[in-house]
């Protein structure tokens, strides 16, 4: 092998704009490859950020009502009723959003009224009874008496005023208050002052711009009604759920026949939409990515058969001399691994140079390291594939081509 | 002479195959992506107002209190009602609209067709002449409907094909939300892309279907939705809106020249001014008028993975382009000996060099040919996407256009250094070693 090299440095160096290309070529594949992989990653983790609730069990439907004044509170009340008769309805309420529920409802959270400036943007929860519909796991605390609850409008007219109380995620409590329990800890959530009585493991907000800020949530005891954009949160057994979906909008058609369903899903699909973009983007990497290995591959193929068959007569007289079938398959192999060793190390550069961009450009975490090693075997292995058939060809030449033309 | 060329070079490339259609496939696939991207990109990133957008600006201010400020923040995009009422009864721009987007249940006479909702838009009268909205039958309401709060509505040409079946319905009466309206005016199909006048229901989305005058739909407390930001002890119940510190209303005006903008400039300096000294405004005066490409610019409108895809595109056709470049300097190598005849029979370099260029365009024709056919089915991919504007991505005949043309050029330009290796080699040599 180490014979070979020589040879075949001297014999690039005669081609020299072929090989240049080449290189050139597995050097842009492996910096595309390298960042597409990355992007895919990342991606891939985003879609699978967990929500804290139990998803396979609930369901959101949203209706409108068409001129129906009077009473919001009473019709809501009446609706809850008719939901709760569903067989196979375990839990349901009217809340504000969902985790990746596309609906978000925020404020600013301060620890203290004197403080100017919002510290964080919370995502709010409310519905009464919420946090059991949700099945959020209490970590510490209680969750809220059923007189601590108030309607969200009467709250936002002051009309009445409920229990200042919240509940928030473990995550969010150690980040107000990294020193201690967040437990009976005072905060002030817009205007209002608010003090933690529970502490639930994890309940996701309903858009996520950084990751950081995932679980930065917050329950309040408000009892949301519909005409605020609130919606039925059914849970039900994962079996039952579709059936359960489609007999909850029955029930509600038939307290109200000229409502107007706004939205009828299972939470999977509320998931679904929310990540979307995310899956159509990972897809396009990856297509993208596929494409890019095949072609380069394809074009490793045409210029070594081109190789071969410029070659033939030279081949023929290695093999005259002496040289055995195995020596010629490996000229090749190792002419192939010396340029894609060539193309690796300038990708990794340009890798690294288009992940800089991207970080600046997209907010983006830097490359991990281990990307470009498992890079590298992939593209030599990706070399050696496409070599084979072309150098397994020229193994086949006969000594005699030597004594011809 | 170009006959004989392209006669020639169909049967080169008839002679090897494989390495044709390798060509051909890289210079298609990567073709196909970039236009695909493109096209994206370009439909994404439009002038939603052609012609106009130049003279439709948003006026700017910030009414908030002091609390969170910070002077390098931008200011709302929405006013609150009161400084828009005061904006619109100034009166100082060509045209001046005030809006808020909403949402109503829209029931059809026709008992057996369920009632279902449609975006909304409750403006003010300026509305339709400033955007340039198109009507098929009536008008938009006027002025003094806006002041009377009349009972009157326009609709869009879709919504009166699914009630009235495509007829005249000026004069017919609308139900939504459990109270009739007149109409007086259908819209011919009308779409803005982006969404520019109100981005926080969605930037690409779609075009409102029934548009009522503001002060009609907030006494009939129609649905209103968007985005709504409150400060102080502003809250966003419906009631109370328009007292509410909140901002939760676009305002958009026409300003035909420079000196109309710098005049409305001066206005609306000296209103924020006189705000501030009578003590409504509490933050230093500030205000700014940007024209609707500056605003759009400014919110990052175009999704960042749009760009991100048209770089991944671009970038997989280079590899492309280079994977080109090198089959086609093996191909054109591998002839020496024909080029070595033609040459010893008299060819000039010239003559040698054309012939295998026009090879090269041959083989961009058919990358043209393959990449349109994969730009139709990446864009058939795409308007399967989920989001909002994708089914806006269709193929124009500008990107057509381009798409053949960058297709032969690349490849003209690939073919070039390999052409000119080929054209140089020395014939005697070449007869020599047959």
């Amino acid at each position: 092998m180490s014979i070979d090299v020589l040879p075949i440095l001297s014999t690039l160096r005669r081609h020299r704009l072929t090989a240049t290309l080449l290189v050139l070529q597995i050097a842009l594949t492996c910096a595309i490859v390298c960042n597409a992989t990355f992007l895919i990653g990342d991606r891939l983790s985003r879609m699978l950020m967990p929500s804290g609730i139990p998803e396979e069990q609930l369901m959101r439907i949203t209706v409108s009502d068409i001129g129906a004044r009077g009473d919001v509170h009473a019709r809501t009340v009446t609706d809850l009723a008719a939901l709760r008769r569903v067989a196979g309805v375990d839990a349901v309420t009217v809340g504000n959003s969902l985790p990746f529920g596309s609906s978000s409802w925020t404020s600013g959270l301060r620890l203290d009224k004197a403080q100017k400036s919002p510290s964080i943007d919370v995502g709010l929860f409310y519905g009464e009874g919420l946090s059991d519909v949700l099945g959020l796991r209490l970590v510490a605390g209680r969750r809220f008496t059923p007189d601590e609850y108030v309607w969200v409008d009467d709250h936002v007219t002051r009309r009445a005023a409920g229990a200042n109380v919240a509940m928030v995620t473990s995550a969010l409590a150690k980040r107000l208050f990294p020193e201690g329990s967040a437990l009976g800890r005072q905060v002030v959530i817009g205007t209002d002052t608010m003090r933690i009585v529970g502490i639930i493991d994890r309940l996701a907000a309903a858009s996520v711009s950084a990751r950081d800020d995932l679980n930065d949530t917050v329950v309040l005891p408000w009892r949301m009604i519909p005409a605020y954009g609130g919606g039925y949160f059914i849970r039900a057994r994962p079996e039952r759920a579709a059936r359960v979906l489609a007999d909850a909008v029955a029930a509600l058609k038939a307290v109200d026949p000229r409502r107007v369903v706004v939205e009828a899903r299972l939470y999977p699909e509320i998931r679904a939409r929310y990540f979307a973009t995310d899956r159509a983007m990972a897809l396009t990497l990856g297509v993208v990515s596929m494409a890019l290995l095949v072609v380069t591959a394809l074009g490793i193929v045409g210029l070594a058969s081109f190789w071969v068959g410029q070659r033939r007569r030279q081949i023929g007289i290695r093999r005259a001399l002496g040289a055995r079938r195995a020596d010629i398959l490996r000229y090749f192999q190792t002419e192939n691994f010396l340029l894609a060793s060539m193309g690796i190390v300038l990708g990794m550069v340009l890798a690294y140079g288009v992940n800089l961009i991207l970080m600046r450009q997209y907010e983006l975490p830097r490359l991990p390291l281990l990307y470009l090693p498992v890079g590298a075997v992939a593209l030599w292995i990706l070399g050696q594939v496409a070599v084979l058939a072309p150098a397994l060809r020229a193994a086949s030449v006969p000594p005699v081509v030597a004594t011809r033309g | 002479m170009f006959g004989y060329y392209v006669e020639l070079a169909l049967r080169s490339l008839r002679r090897s195959r494989a390495l044709t259609a390798l060509m051909v496939l890289a210079v298609a696939l990567g073709i196909g992506a970039s236009m695909t991207t493109l096209t994206v990109l370009h439909v994404l990133s439009g002038d939603p107002l052609p012609g106009r957008s130049g003279s439709v600006f948003m006026p700017r201010l910030d009414p908030r209190d002091l609390d969170g400020y910070d002077a390098s923040a931008a200011l709302p995009t929405q006013v609150t009602w009161a400084d828009g009422m005061n904006l619109l009864r100034a009166g100082r721009a060509h045209r001046q609209a005030l809006m808020v987007g909403g949402a109503t249940a829209v029931q059809s006479d026709d008992a057996s067709l369920d009632p279902f909702f449609v975006p909304a838009r409750f403006t003010t009268a300026d509305f339709f002449p400033m955007f340039g909205v198109p009507f098929r039958y009536g008008n938009a309401w006027s002025n003094g409907d806006d002041e009377g709060r009349a009972r009157v509505a326009v609709i869009s040409d879709a919504l009166n094909d699914r009630l009235f079946h495509g007829g005249d319905s000026v004069g017919r009466t609308l139900h939504i939300d459990g109270v009739d309206l007149r109409i007086v005016g259908v819209l011919a199909p009308w779409r803005v892309v982006p969404h520019f006048y109100d981005l926080s229901t969605g930037d690409y989305a779609t075009t409102e279907q029934v548009y009522v005058p503001l002060r009609t739909a907030r006494d009939l407390r129609l649905k209103r939705n968007g985005g709504v930001e409150c400060w102080g002890s502003g809250s966003a119940d419906e009631d109370g809106m328009e007292t509410a510190s909140c901002v939760w209303l676009q305002f958009w005006v026409q300003l035909d020249d420079a000196g109309a903008v710098a005049a409305y400039r001066t206005f609306l300096d000296g209103y924020v001014h006189e705000q501030v000294a009578r003590g409504r405004f509490l933050r230093p005066a500030r205000s700014e008028l940007p024209d609707v490409m500056q605003y759009l610019d400014e919110r990052r409108v175009v999704p960042g993975d749009v760009r991100l895809q048209v770089w991944l595109a671009l970038g997989f056709f280079v590899v492309c382009l280079v994977n080109t470049v090198g089959l086609m300097l093996a191909k054109f190598m591998r002839r020496a000996g024909e080029v070595g005849v033609r040459r010893a029979m008299g060819a000039s370099r010239r003559s040698i060099f054309l012939q295998l260029l026009t090879e090269a365009v041959a083989i961009g024709v058919a990358g043209g040919v393959g990449g349109l056919l994969v730009a139709l089915a990446g864009l058939a991919l795409v308007r399967q996407q989920p989001s909002a504007a994708a089914h806006l991505a269709h193929l124009d005949a500008t990107m057509l256009a381009t798409t053949f043309a960058v297709s032969i050029a690349a490849t003209a330009l690939a073919g070039v250094v390999p052409a000119w290796r080929a054209c140089r080699i020395p014939p005697a040599l070449q007869l020599k070693s047959q």
